[in-house]
């Protein structure tokens, strides 16, 4: 099996809320995937339905091989899900509940435990209310990262940890990759993907509009460049990849897109170039890109 | 208005808004019950024969004083109407208040949300104060529109509103022992069922001091007794109001006091930390649900024994009361002697056993529709567990827990009049056998509820309704001459009146029936049906 996860033209609406709207996920087997996208745009309900919680209302879905609505139970025996809002019983402590959801899912390493309890700072004795939002986060993560299973399903799981325990967490993932594992990291935080994913996914109102490894979507991205030159510049207004172009005299402000650098650095410098400053590509700004409504960074 | 007041209107605006269906429900319910069973009367008992017949009969039966209370002066229909109402009405008056103050304080300390009120411009007690002054005023109102409607039924000013103010003030004084329980429980849940459990011990305190012949003093313990001893169209004692009235703003005032002694989302009682590691039994998912499902089945398991076992030191007694009236006695003898008092005293309790252990059976189907929308659920079906087979380990609690809860209801009963009469062997299987008949009824409850929950999750609370609907007719359908068609609307209708009655099996099996079909329906729909 490649591919641990695919999902081809998924659609899901609750009554008339249309969540999903034929998005597309495909995440081969030892691949840590990024799976980002605005508040509300379908990724914990994609989840859902990745875990069998929900049922789709159109598409295809495989997950380890399965139909993860017919073979919900055993499917979950080799998978470990993060929920993005960790709600814990009342009455049990911290400590019961990563051994439960460990048991429950088939097993768990009980050093692993330990160490990560350690490693979180965890007090496993407090009892589920007195719990803050970022220890309720850990006590889930915990949980997950203590069996040994195949695929790591987690839906935006540092929202609440410090930054002192974001760092943890990612070391504590990149373990989970060493020893092969894959991971659906839900996320809105660009840095975290960045430092943990290969691929990413980035969706936006149910749909998936870009998906690559982090490298292909850099090229997708745009350098701000701002220059002054000899004489006019000619030409590049009728260029696609020139956006947001301003002119002022010899001197030219614009965004270009990252494939075409070359060909527009060349144009600059056929007039003759005596300054020149230049903004790195960041994925911050082509997230911020498909995140907007018309597909444009306003600044 | 002081600090710690601060933001109180805002937050009595929120409350009324939220509240904005069920306030109204309530008040509906609660409101025109009297004024319109008045209007009855003349309808039910038209002649001076018959008037005489209830106040000899009903009136002087104990097992009838046990649910409703001290019979003043049925021969007007107001006296009729306070007599039938005020005992229930000041329960339901009371629950409302509870569940209203827990709703606006405790709960939402639950979710978190009144933090971030609080980390608004809202005072220390403000949450509180709007909690207090809704559910009062709720009160207020449902007193206010029962005398007007009572006085607009024909019915004298005085007692009207005599009336309607004593159950007013019992809405107040539950209001106050709610704001007392919302500081002592950590969570809503524990604050509702103090404050249930509190509620039911008044009720029993004055249907014991009702009841009987030598300890009536036990009815002046109870807030819901003095809305009887208040004795609305039976010459009223004014005097009782203001008593009340002292006593609810005294609670009420404890909870004040405590609060500022505890810290926001902890109760009075600091809480205490668990174990780290899990025991080796908590591994499955009924381990679980017996985790979560227990401190609600043991409680309502000790309630039922101790409710039993002081119905069974009563039912002896009865016998003795009857002699007082030589009509009574006539008509109990022409229903088979004495002992056949006794007997219908039991087997009327035995139907109300079956009532509890229904409220039991829904509030156990319902707590699994709080882990879902609490979200608790996901993480659970998200490991090897099936849907299949976290349900059903729930749907254990409200299929055997009534079983638990009327066995040990039925046992104390029939123990302690077994001891009183001295026949042990020959009192303990009647009763046993009465509350026991109820369970196939109440599993029709738990049925419903399971349905509900399987397949219509959002309106999962209206299984509520039904069994509301089923006190409604099993308690107040023979006063009212109710249709045998609608009667038999209620499950608990059907069930064989032991051991007053003989024993029928068909009834038993088709309502079991009905039960098993449902339970299998709605484990089906859950199967098949979106988490969340
Ligand atoms: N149970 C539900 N009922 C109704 N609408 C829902 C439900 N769950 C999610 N939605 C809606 O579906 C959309 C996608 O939500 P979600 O998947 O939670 O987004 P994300 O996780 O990307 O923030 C949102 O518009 C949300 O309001
Ligand atoms: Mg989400």
């Amino acid at each position: 099996m490649d591919n641990a996860i695919s999902v081809n033209g998924l659609h899901k609406s609750f009554g008339r809320t249309k969540a999903l709207d034929g998005l597309d996920l495909t995440v081969a087997t030892g691949e840590v995937h990024g799976f980002l996208g605005p508040n509300g745009s379908g990724k914990s309900t994609t989840i859902r339905v990745l875990l069998g919680l929900l049922r789709a209302d159109r598409g295809e879905v495989t997950l380890l091989g399965g139909d993860p609505w017919r073979d919900a139970a055993d499917l979950h025996r080799r998978l470990a899900y993060v929920p993005g809002d960790v709600n814990l019983w009342p009455n049990l402590s911290g400590g019961e509940v990563i051994d439960l959801l460990g048991r429950l899912r088939g097993g768990l390493d009980t050093k692993r435990r330990d160490s990560l309890i350690e490693r979180f700072d965890l007090d496993p004795k407090k009892k589920g209310r007195t719990y803050s939002k970022g220890n309720r986060q850990k006590v889930a993560i915990i949980a997950a990262l203590a069996s040994s299973v195949e695929l790591l399903v987690l839906d935006e799981p540092t929202s609440g940890l410090d930054p002192l325990m974001e760092a943890t967490f990612q070391y504590a993932i990149s373990e989970e990759i060493e020893q092969g594992r894959t991971v659906l990291l839900s996320s809105h935080i660009l840095a975290e993907v960045e430092a943990l994913c290969d691929r990413v996914s980035i969706i936006r109102n149910g749909r998936t509009v870009e998906t690559g490894t982090l490298s292909e979507l850099r090229h997708l991205t745009r350098t701000s460049i701002s220059a002054e030159l000899a004489g006019h510049p000619n030409g590049l207004s009728t260029l696609d990849s020139v956006h947001d172009l301003h002119v002022d005299g010899n001197k030219v402000r614009f965004d270009v897109e990252t494939h075409a650098l070359d060909d527009v650095l060349r144009r600059l410098s056929d007039v003759g170039v005596r300054s020149l400053t230049s903004q790195p590509p960041t994925l911050e700004e082509l997230f911020l890109r498909h995140y907007t409504a018309e597909g444009a960074v306003t600044k | 208005m002081s600090a710690a007041l601060v933001g109180t209107r805002q937050l009595v605006r929120l409350a009324l808004r939220r509240d904005r269906i069920i306030l109204p429900i309530w008040i509906l319910v609660l409101s025109f019950l009297p004024a319109s069973t008045a209007k009855l009367y003349h309808e039910l008992y038209p002649t001076e024969a018959a008037r005489q017949a209830l106040i000899s009969g009903a009136g002087k039966n104990p097992s009838i004083s046990v649910i409703y209370g001290p019979a003043f002066d049925l021969s007007t229909p107001g006296g009729f109407a306070s007599w039938r109402y005020t005992g229930v009405i000041a329960v339901l008056i009371g629950l409302m208040a509870i569940f209203t103050v827990t709703r606006h304080t405790r709960a939402e300390e639950d979710t978190g949300r009144l933090e971030l009120l609080g980390s608004t411009v809202v005072g220390r007690y403000a949450a509180l104060t709007a909690a207090v002054l809704v559910s009062a005023g709720t009160s207020l109102v449902i007193g206010l529109l029962m005398a007007f409607s009572s006085i607009g039924a024909g019915l004298p000013a005085a007692g009207s509103f005599a009336m309607g103010l004593g159950l007013t003030l019992v809405g107040w004084t539950f209001t106050g022992v709610a704001a007392v329980c919302v500081q002592i429980a950590e969570f809503s849940r524990t604050a509702n069922g103090i404050g249930s459990a509190v509620l039911g011990v008044t009720y029993l305190l004055r249907g014991a001091g009702d009841s009987s012949t030598d300890a009536t003093w036990l009815s002046w313990l109870s807030p819901i007794g003095w809305a009887q001893q208040v004795r609305a169209f039976a010459g009223e004692r004014w005097w009782v109001l203001p008593m009340t009235l002292v006593f609810a703003v005294a609670i009420g005032s404890v909870g004040y006091w405590l609060l500022p002694r505890r810290d926001v989302g902890a109760g009075v009682l600091p809480a205490r930390p668990g174990p780290a590691v899990a025991a080796p039994g908590l591994r499955s998912p009924f381990a679980l649900a017996w985790r979560l499902q227990k401190g609600t089945l043991i409680g309502w398991t000790s309630g039922m024994l101790l409710v039993g076992a002081m119905f069974g030191s009563l039912a002896s007694g009865m016998g003795d009361l009857i002699g007082d009236s030589p009509q009574a006695k006539e008509i109990f003898q022409r229903m088979g002697g004495a002992q056949s008092i006794v007997d219908s005293f039991i087997a009327g309790m035995g139907g109300m056993f079956g009532i509890f252990a229904a409220l039991y059976a829904v509030q156990a189907v319902l707590r699994m529709r709080t882990e879902e929308t609490a979200v608790r659920v996901e993480p659970l079906l998200a490991t090897n567990v099936s849907r299949l087979s976290w349900v059903g380990s729930h749907l254990v609690f409200p299929i055997v827990g009534p079983a638990v809860i009327l066995a040990v209801g039925g046992f104390g009963m029939g123990l302690m009049h077994g001891l009183r009469v001295g026949d042990v062997g020959g009192q303990l299987p009647g009763a046993l056998g009465g509350a026991l008949a109820q369970l196939p009824a109440v599993w029709v409850v738990a049925g419903i509820s399971a349905v509900l929950f399987g397949l219509f999750p959002k309106y999962a609370m209206a299984a509520w309704a039904p069994i509301g609907l089923f006190v409604l007719i099993t308690m107040f359908g023979p006063a009212v001459n109710l249709s045998q068609a609608i009667m038999d609307v209620s499950p608990f209708t059907h069930i064989p009146k032991l051991p007053a009655a003989e024993l029928t099996m068909t009834p038993l099996v088709w309502l079991t029936g009905i039960a098993v079909v449902a339970v299998a329906a709605g484990m089906a729909g859950f199967r098949r049906r979106d988490i969340g």
